[in-house]
Protein backbone atom coordinates (compact mmCIF):
# COMPACT_ATOMS: atom_id res chain seq x y z
CA UNK A 1 0.00 0.00 0.00
CA UNK A 2 1.65 3.87 -0.79
CA UNK A 3 1.48 6.41 1.75
CA UNK A 4 -1.36 8.17 -0.68
CA UNK A 5 -3.64 5.09 -0.85
CA UNK A 6 -2.98 4.58 3.16
CA UNK A 7 -4.30 8.44 3.58
CA UNK A 8 -7.32 7.91 1.10
CA UNK A 9 -8.37 4.83 3.61
CA UNK A 10 -7.95 6.66 6.86
CA UNK A 11 -10.13 9.12 5.33
CA UNK A 12 -12.91 7.05 3.85
CA UNK A 13 -13.45 5.59 7.95
CA UNK A 14 -13.99 9.27 8.92
CA UNK A 15 -15.97 10.36 5.85
CA UNK A 16 -19.32 10.60 5.07
CA UNK A 17 -20.47 8.85 8.29
CA UNK A 18 -23.99 10.22 7.76
CA UNK A 19 -24.09 8.55 4.50
CA UNK A 20 -23.75 5.23 6.18
CA UNK A 21 -26.38 6.11 9.10
CA UNK A 22 -28.47 7.25 6.31
CA UNK A 23 -28.26 3.45 4.50
CA UNK A 24 -28.41 1.37 7.64
CA UNK A 25 -31.40 3.86 9.14
CA UNK A 26 -33.47 3.42 6.06
CA UNK A 27 -33.20 -0.40 6.24
CA UNK A 28 -33.79 -0.49 10.03
CA UNK A 29 -36.87 2.06 9.90
CA UNK A 30 -38.28 0.21 6.61
CA UNK A 31 -38.11 -3.31 8.69
CA UNK A 32 -39.56 -2.20 11.77
CA UNK A 33 -42.54 -0.08 10.00
CA UNK A 34 -43.55 -3.74 7.65
CA UNK A 35 -43.46 -5.73 11.55
CA UNK A 36 -45.98 -2.65 12.76
CA UNK A 37 -47.71 -3.00 9.28
CA UNK A 38 -50.36 -6.05 9.63
CA UNK A 39 -50.97 -6.57 6.36
CA UNK A 40 -47.10 -7.41 6.04
CA UNK A 41 -46.06 -11.23 6.41
CA UNK A 42 -43.61 -9.50 8.30
CA UNK A 43 -45.99 -8.33 10.87
CA UNK A 44 -47.04 -11.69 11.12
CA UNK A 45 -43.76 -14.08 10.89
CA UNK A 46 -43.14 -13.79 14.84
CA UNK A 47 -46.65 -14.95 15.63
CA UNK A 48 -46.64 -17.56 12.98
CA UNK A 49 -43.01 -18.44 14.11
CA UNK A 50 -44.56 -18.91 17.59
CA UNK A 51 -47.30 -21.37 16.52
CA UNK A 52 -45.23 -23.54 14.54
CA UNK A 53 -43.13 -23.98 17.66
CA UNK A 54 -46.31 -25.18 19.98
CA UNK A 55 -47.28 -27.45 17.07
CA UNK A 56 -43.42 -29.35 16.16
CA UNK A 57 -43.30 -29.49 20.12
CA UNK A 58 -46.45 -31.51 20.23
CA UNK A 59 -44.48 -34.49 18.10
CA UNK A 60 -40.68 -33.50 18.64
CA UNK A 61 -38.76 -31.42 21.29
CA UNK A 62 -36.79 -28.53 19.58
CA UNK A 63 -35.65 -25.77 21.03
CA UNK A 64 -36.94 -22.21 20.61
CA UNK A 65 -33.92 -21.46 18.07
CA UNK A 66 -34.74 -24.79 16.26
CA UNK A 67 -36.67 -23.32 14.26
CA UNK A 68 -36.13 -20.46 11.78
CA UNK A 69 -38.56 -18.39 9.79
CA UNK A 70 -36.97 -16.15 6.56
CA UNK A 71 -38.50 -13.43 4.79
CA UNK A 72 -36.74 -12.89 1.53
CA UNK A 73 -37.94 -10.74 -1.14
CA UNK A 74 -37.01 -10.66 -5.31
CA UNK A 75 -38.38 -8.41 -6.87
CA UNK A 76 -42.21 -8.90 -6.94
CA UNK A 77 -41.89 -12.24 -4.79
CA UNK A 78 -41.53 -13.05 -1.31
CA UNK A 79 -40.01 -16.38 -0.43
CA UNK A 80 -40.89 -17.68 3.35
CA UNK A 81 -38.31 -20.29 4.29
CA UNK A 82 -39.10 -22.74 7.11
CA UNK A 83 -36.11 -24.30 8.77
CA UNK A 84 -36.60 -27.20 11.29
CA UNK A 85 -33.41 -28.35 13.26
CA UNK A 86 -33.95 -31.70 14.59
CA UNK A 87 -32.60 -32.96 17.69
CA UNK A 88 -29.88 -35.79 16.88
CA UNK A 89 -31.34 -38.35 18.84
CA UNK A 90 -34.80 -38.19 17.64
CA UNK A 91 -33.35 -38.95 14.00
CA UNK A 92 -31.44 -41.81 15.70
CA UNK A 93 -34.70 -43.27 16.61
CA UNK A 94 -36.36 -42.64 13.08
CA UNK A 95 -33.73 -44.44 11.36
CA UNK A 96 -33.66 -47.57 13.27
CA UNK B 1 -61.94 23.77 19.05
CA UNK B 2 -59.03 23.03 21.65
CA UNK B 3 -56.03 22.05 20.04
CA UNK B 4 -53.73 19.28 22.16
CA UNK B 5 -50.27 18.74 20.53
CA UNK B 6 -48.31 16.64 22.31
CA UNK B 7 -44.21 17.38 22.19
CA UNK B 8 -42.31 14.10 22.20
CA UNK B 9 -39.62 12.09 21.00
CA UNK B 10 -39.02 8.59 22.89
CA UNK B 11 -34.94 9.46 23.22
CA UNK B 12 -34.12 11.76 25.88
CA UNK B 13 -32.16 15.09 26.01
CA UNK B 14 -33.22 15.74 22.32
CA UNK B 15 -34.85 18.68 23.00
CA UNK B 16 -38.71 18.13 24.20
CA UNK B 17 -38.92 20.47 27.31
CA UNK B 18 -37.20 23.12 25.31
CA UNK B 19 -39.14 22.87 22.27
CA UNK B 20 -42.68 22.82 24.68
CA UNK B 21 -41.72 25.74 26.69
CA UNK B 22 -40.37 28.13 23.22
CA UNK B 23 -43.71 26.65 21.41
CA UNK B 24 -45.97 27.25 23.93
CA UNK B 25 -44.26 30.64 24.59
CA UNK B 26 -44.87 31.70 20.41
CA UNK B 27 -48.20 30.91 20.56
CA UNK B 28 -49.23 33.00 23.40
CA UNK B 29 -46.62 35.81 21.77
CA UNK B 30 -49.82 36.11 19.59
CA UNK B 31 -52.28 36.22 22.04
CA UNK B 32 -53.53 32.80 21.21
CA UNK B 33 -54.39 31.31 24.97
CA UNK B 34 -51.97 28.52 25.35
CA UNK B 35 -51.29 25.76 28.40
CA UNK B 36 -47.75 23.55 28.40
CA UNK B 37 -48.28 20.62 30.86
CA UNK B 38 -45.28 18.87 32.52
CA UNK B 39 -46.34 15.21 32.04
CA UNK B 40 -42.41 14.13 33.17
CA UNK B 41 -43.45 13.26 35.85
CA UNK B 42 -40.86 12.84 38.90
CA UNK B 43 -38.35 14.47 36.66
CA UNK B 44 -40.28 18.36 36.28
CA UNK B 45 -38.08 20.72 34.43
CA UNK B 46 -40.64 22.73 32.57
CA UNK B 47 -40.76 24.78 35.61
CA UNK B 48 -37.26 25.53 35.26
CA UNK B 49 -36.71 26.35 31.49
CA UNK B 50 -39.75 28.75 32.02
CA UNK B 51 -38.17 30.11 35.34
CA UNK B 52 -41.39 29.37 37.88
CA UNK B 53 -39.79 26.83 39.98
CA UNK B 54 -40.47 29.21 42.42
CA UNK B 55 -44.03 29.87 42.26
CA UNK B 56 -44.85 26.04 41.78
CA UNK B 57 -47.76 25.28 44.97
CA UNK B 58 -49.68 22.08 43.27
CA UNK B 59 -48.86 19.85 40.34
CA UNK B 60 -50.97 17.82 37.57
CA UNK B 61 -50.77 15.04 40.09
CA UNK B 62 -52.39 16.55 42.76
CA UNK B 63 -55.11 18.10 40.88
CA UNK B 64 -56.08 14.62 39.22
CA UNK B 65 -56.15 13.28 43.04
CA UNK B 66 -58.21 16.20 43.77
CA UNK B 67 -55.44 17.48 46.31
CA UNK B 68 -55.75 21.27 44.73
CA UNK B 69 -57.53 22.52 42.09
CA UNK B 70 -57.07 23.69 38.68
CA UNK B 71 -56.72 27.25 39.24
CA UNK B 72 -54.20 27.20 42.29
CA UNK B 73 -52.09 24.62 40.16
CA UNK B 74 -51.83 26.59 37.17
CA UNK B 75 -48.78 29.44 36.94
CA UNK B 76 -49.79 32.76 34.71
CA UNK B 77 -46.77 33.70 33.09
CA UNK B 78 -45.41 37.14 34.35
CA UNK B 79 -43.96 38.03 31.01
CA UNK B 80 -46.32 36.91 28.55
CA UNK B 81 -50.26 37.43 28.61
CA UNK B 82 -51.69 34.81 27.31
CA UNK B 83 -49.30 31.56 28.90
CA UNK B 84 -49.69 29.03 31.47
CA UNK B 85 -48.00 26.49 33.06
CA UNK B 86 -49.27 23.27 34.74
CA UNK B 87 -45.87 21.64 36.44
CA UNK B 88 -45.41 18.43 36.81
CA UNK B 89 -45.54 15.91 40.30
CA UNK B 90 -42.15 15.04 42.12
CA UNK B 91 -43.62 12.23 43.25
CA UNK B 92 -41.79 8.79 42.59
CA UNK B 93 -44.81 6.91 41.55
CA UNK B 94 -44.80 6.70 38.07
CA UNK B 95 -48.27 5.47 37.81
CA UNK B 96 -50.01 8.65 39.35
CA UNK B 97 -51.20 9.81 36.05
CA UNK B 98 -54.28 7.62 34.91
CA UNK B 99 -56.21 7.93 31.39
CA UNK B 100 -59.22 9.14 33.23
CA UNK B 101 -57.81 12.04 35.62
CA UNK B 102 -55.50 13.47 32.76
CA UNK B 103 -58.84 13.28 30.87
CA UNK B 104 -60.52 15.24 33.66
CA UNK B 105 -57.83 18.00 33.63
CA UNK B 106 -57.67 18.17 29.36
CA UNK B 107 -61.76 18.66 29.65
CA UNK B 108 -61.57 21.53 31.51
CA UNK B 109 -58.12 23.03 30.18
CA UNK B 110 -60.41 22.84 26.49
CA UNK B 111 -62.48 25.50 27.88
CA UNK B 112 -60.06 27.68 28.35
CA UNK B 113 -57.37 27.55 26.31
CA UNK B 114 -56.99 27.27 22.47
CA UNK B 115 -53.66 25.30 22.53
CA UNK B 116 -52.68 22.91 25.33
CA UNK B 117 -48.88 22.03 24.48
CA UNK B 118 -47.77 18.14 26.60
CA UNK B 119 -44.27 18.12 27.28
CA UNK B 120 -43.86 14.03 27.40
CA UNK B 121 -41.27 12.17 29.29
CA UNK B 122 -38.44 10.18 27.64
CA UNK B 123 -39.39 6.18 27.14
CA UNK B 124 -42.30 4.84 25.41
CA UNK B 125 -43.96 3.04 28.49
CA UNK B 126 -46.84 4.73 30.88
CA UNK B 127 -45.81 8.75 31.08
CA UNK B 128 -45.11 8.72 27.43
CA UNK B 129 -48.06 7.08 26.68
CA UNK B 130 -50.46 9.20 29.01
CA UNK B 131 -49.22 12.68 27.29
CA UNK B 132 -49.32 11.27 23.75
CA UNK B 133 -53.07 9.86 24.39
CA UNK B 134 -55.54 12.80 23.69
CA UNK B 135 -53.16 14.66 21.30
CA UNK B 136 -54.63 16.41 18.09
CA UNK B 137 -51.26 16.84 16.77
CA UNK B 138 -47.83 15.81 17.59
CA UNK B 139 -44.00 17.34 17.38
CA UNK B 140 -41.97 14.78 16.96
CA UNK B 141 -38.55 15.93 18.00
CA UNK B 142 -35.37 14.57 16.10
CA UNK B 143 -31.47 14.92 16.48
CA UNK B 144 -29.50 14.26 13.72
CA UNK B 145 -28.38 11.19 14.76
CA UNK B 146 -28.68 7.56 14.73
CA UNK B 147 -30.41 6.61 18.07
CA UNK B 148 -32.72 9.36 18.31
CA UNK B 149 -33.87 8.93 14.72
CA UNK B 150 -34.44 5.00 15.23
CA UNK B 151 -36.77 6.79 18.36
CA UNK B 152 -38.82 9.19 16.37
CA UNK B 153 -39.75 5.80 14.48
CA UNK B 154 -40.85 4.13 16.97
CA UNK B 155 -42.90 7.43 18.11
CA UNK B 156 -44.53 7.01 15.04
CA UNK B 157 -45.27 3.40 15.56
CA UNK B 158 -47.05 4.61 19.02
CA UNK B 159 -48.79 7.29 17.92
CA UNK B 160 -50.64 5.15 15.07
CA UNK B 161 -51.35 2.54 17.88
CA UNK B 162 -51.46 4.00 21.37
CA UNK B 163 -53.45 7.31 20.73
CA UNK B 164 -57.40 7.98 21.69
CA UNK B 165 -57.43 9.01 17.86
CA UNK B 166 -56.10 5.43 16.59
CA UNK B 167 -57.69 3.61 19.06
CA UNK B 168 -61.23 4.76 17.91
CA UNK B 169 -60.42 5.01 14.27
CA UNK B 170 -60.46 8.90 14.38
CA UNK B 171 -58.31 11.24 11.68
CA UNK B 172 -54.78 10.15 13.03
CA UNK B 173 -52.61 12.39 15.10
CA UNK B 174 -51.50 15.05 13.09
CA UNK B 175 -47.47 14.24 12.59
CA UNK B 176 -44.95 17.24 12.58
CA UNK B 177 -41.52 16.70 12.64
CA UNK B 178 -38.75 19.11 13.89
CA UNK B 179 -35.32 18.59 13.89
CA UNK B 180 -33.45 20.14 16.61
CA UNK B 181 -29.50 20.79 17.75
CA UNK B 182 -28.77 21.08 13.91
CA UNK B 183 -25.83 21.84 13.32
CA UNK B 184 -25.21 22.62 9.25
CA UNK B 185 -21.38 22.29 9.33
CA UNK B 186 -20.99 18.55 10.38
CA UNK B 187 -23.44 18.17 7.97
CA UNK B 188 -21.59 20.23 5.42
CA UNK B 189 -18.64 17.62 6.61
CA UNK B 190 -21.11 14.58 6.34
CA UNK B 191 -20.39 13.86 9.78
CA UNK B 192 -23.84 14.30 10.76
CA UNK B 193 -27.37 13.08 9.08
CA UNK B 194 -28.78 16.39 7.20
CA UNK B 195 -32.58 17.49 7.19
CA UNK B 196 -33.49 16.21 3.57
CA UNK B 197 -31.52 12.54 5.28
CA UNK B 198 -33.70 12.53 8.00
CA UNK B 199 -37.18 13.19 5.75
CA UNK B 200 -36.04 10.54 3.51
CA UNK B 201 -36.01 8.01 6.13
CA UNK B 202 -38.90 9.06 8.17
CA UNK B 203 -41.36 10.23 5.60
CA UNK B 204 -43.04 12.67 8.28
CA UNK B 205 -43.67 16.22 7.11
CA UNK B 206 -41.15 18.72 8.44
CA UNK B 207 -41.86 21.74 10.29
CA UNK B 208 -38.83 23.34 10.91
CA UNK B 209 -35.01 22.75 11.68
CA UNK B 210 -33.39 24.21 15.07
CA UNK B 211 -29.98 24.81 14.74
CA UNK B 212 -27.56 23.64 17.91
CA UNK B 213 -27.14 26.89 19.86
CA UNK B 214 -25.26 28.68 22.95
CA UNK B 215 -28.06 30.57 23.04
CA UNK B 216 -30.14 27.80 24.38
CA UNK B 217 -27.88 27.02 27.16
CA UNK B 218 -27.61 30.67 27.90
CA UNK B 219 -32.01 30.83 27.66
CA UNK B 220 -32.30 27.95 29.96
CA UNK B 221 -29.60 29.14 32.51
CA UNK B 222 -31.69 32.46 32.75
CA UNK B 223 -35.54 30.44 32.73
CA UNK B 224 -36.59 32.49 29.46
CA UNK B 225 -38.13 30.11 26.91
CA UNK B 226 -36.05 30.80 24.17
CA UNK B 227 -38.75 32.47 21.64
CA UNK B 228 -38.50 35.23 23.82
CA UNK B 229 -34.55 35.94 22.54
CA UNK B 230 -35.48 37.17 19.47
CA UNK B 231 -31.63 37.94 18.51
CA UNK B 232 -30.77 34.23 18.75
CA UNK B 233 -30.95 32.16 16.02
CA UNK B 234 -32.80 29.01 17.48
CA UNK B 235 -35.58 32.06 19.09
CA UNK B 236 -36.06 32.88 15.37
CA UNK B 237 -36.20 29.09 13.69
CA UNK B 238 -38.59 28.36 16.81
CA UNK B 239 -40.88 31.45 15.96
CA UNK B 240 -40.85 30.24 12.63
CA UNK B 241 -42.02 27.14 13.31
CA UNK B 242 -45.26 28.42 14.98
CA UNK B 243 -45.97 30.72 12.21
CA UNK B 244 -45.36 27.19 9.47
CA UNK B 245 -47.73 25.70 12.62
CA UNK B 246 -50.17 27.72 11.91
CA UNK B 247 -50.41 27.79 8.38
CA UNK B 248 -47.97 30.67 7.60
CA UNK B 249 -45.46 31.84 5.62
CA UNK B 250 -42.75 32.96 7.61
CA UNK B 251 -39.89 35.34 5.96
CA UNK B 252 -36.91 33.42 4.30
CA UNK B 253 -34.08 33.41 6.01
CA UNK B 254 -30.53 32.52 5.02
CA UNK B 255 -30.38 29.10 3.61
CA UNK B 256 -32.93 29.73 1.08
CA UNK B 257 -32.02 26.37 -0.85
CA UNK B 258 -32.26 23.63 1.76
CA UNK B 259 -36.10 25.19 3.19
CA UNK B 260 -37.30 25.60 -0.38
CA UNK B 261 -36.07 22.15 -1.09
CA UNK B 262 -38.00 21.03 2.37
CA UNK B 263 -41.02 23.14 2.55
CA UNK B 264 -41.44 23.54 -1.33
CA UNK B 265 -42.26 27.60 -0.36
N1 LIG C 1 -31.09 23.83 19.82
C1 LIG C 1 -30.33 23.55 20.89
N2 LIG C 1 -29.04 24.01 20.96
C2 LIG C 1 -28.25 23.73 22.02
N3 LIG C 1 -28.66 23.03 23.09
C3 LIG C 1 -29.93 22.56 23.11
C4 LIG C 1 -30.82 22.79 22.02
N4 LIG C 1 -32.02 22.21 22.31
C5 LIG C 1 -31.86 21.64 23.53
N5 LIG C 1 -30.62 21.85 24.02
C6 LIG C 1 -30.06 21.40 25.31
O1 LIG C 1 -30.16 19.99 25.37
C7 LIG C 1 -30.46 19.56 26.69
C8 LIG C 1 -31.71 18.71 26.69
O2 LIG C 1 -32.81 19.51 26.30
P1 LIG C 1 -34.27 19.25 26.85
O3 LIG C 1 -35.17 20.23 26.19
O4 LIG C 1 -34.29 19.21 28.34
O5 LIG C 1 -34.52 17.78 26.27
P2 LIG C 1 -35.64 16.70 26.65
O6 LIG C 1 -36.80 17.41 27.27
O7 LIG C 1 -35.98 16.08 25.32
O8 LIG C 1 -35.01 15.72 27.57
C9 LIG C 1 -30.59 20.81 27.53
O9 LIG C 1 -29.39 21.05 28.17
C10 LIG C 1 -30.87 21.89 26.49
O10 LIG C 1 -30.40 23.17 26.92
MG1 LIG D 1 -37.83 17.06 29.14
Amino acid sequence: MNLLSYFQNQNSQTHNTAAVAKERLQIIVAHARRQRDPSTLDCILPHLQQELLEVVRKYIMVDDDDIKINLERDGDYEILELNITLPEQELAKNEK
Amino acid sequence: MAKIIVVTSGKGGVGKTTTSAAFATGLALRGIPTVVIDFDVGLRNLDLVMGCERRVVYDLVNVINGEGNLNQALIKDRRVDSLYILPASQTRDKDALTLKGVAKVLEVLKKRFEYIICDSPAGIEHGAIMAMYFADAALIITNPEVSSVRDSDRIVGMLAAKTRRAINNLEPVKEHLLLTRYDTKRVEKGDMLSAIDVTDILAIPMLGIIPESQSVLHASNSGTPITLDRESDAGQAYLDVVARFLGETPPKREKKSLFTRLFGK
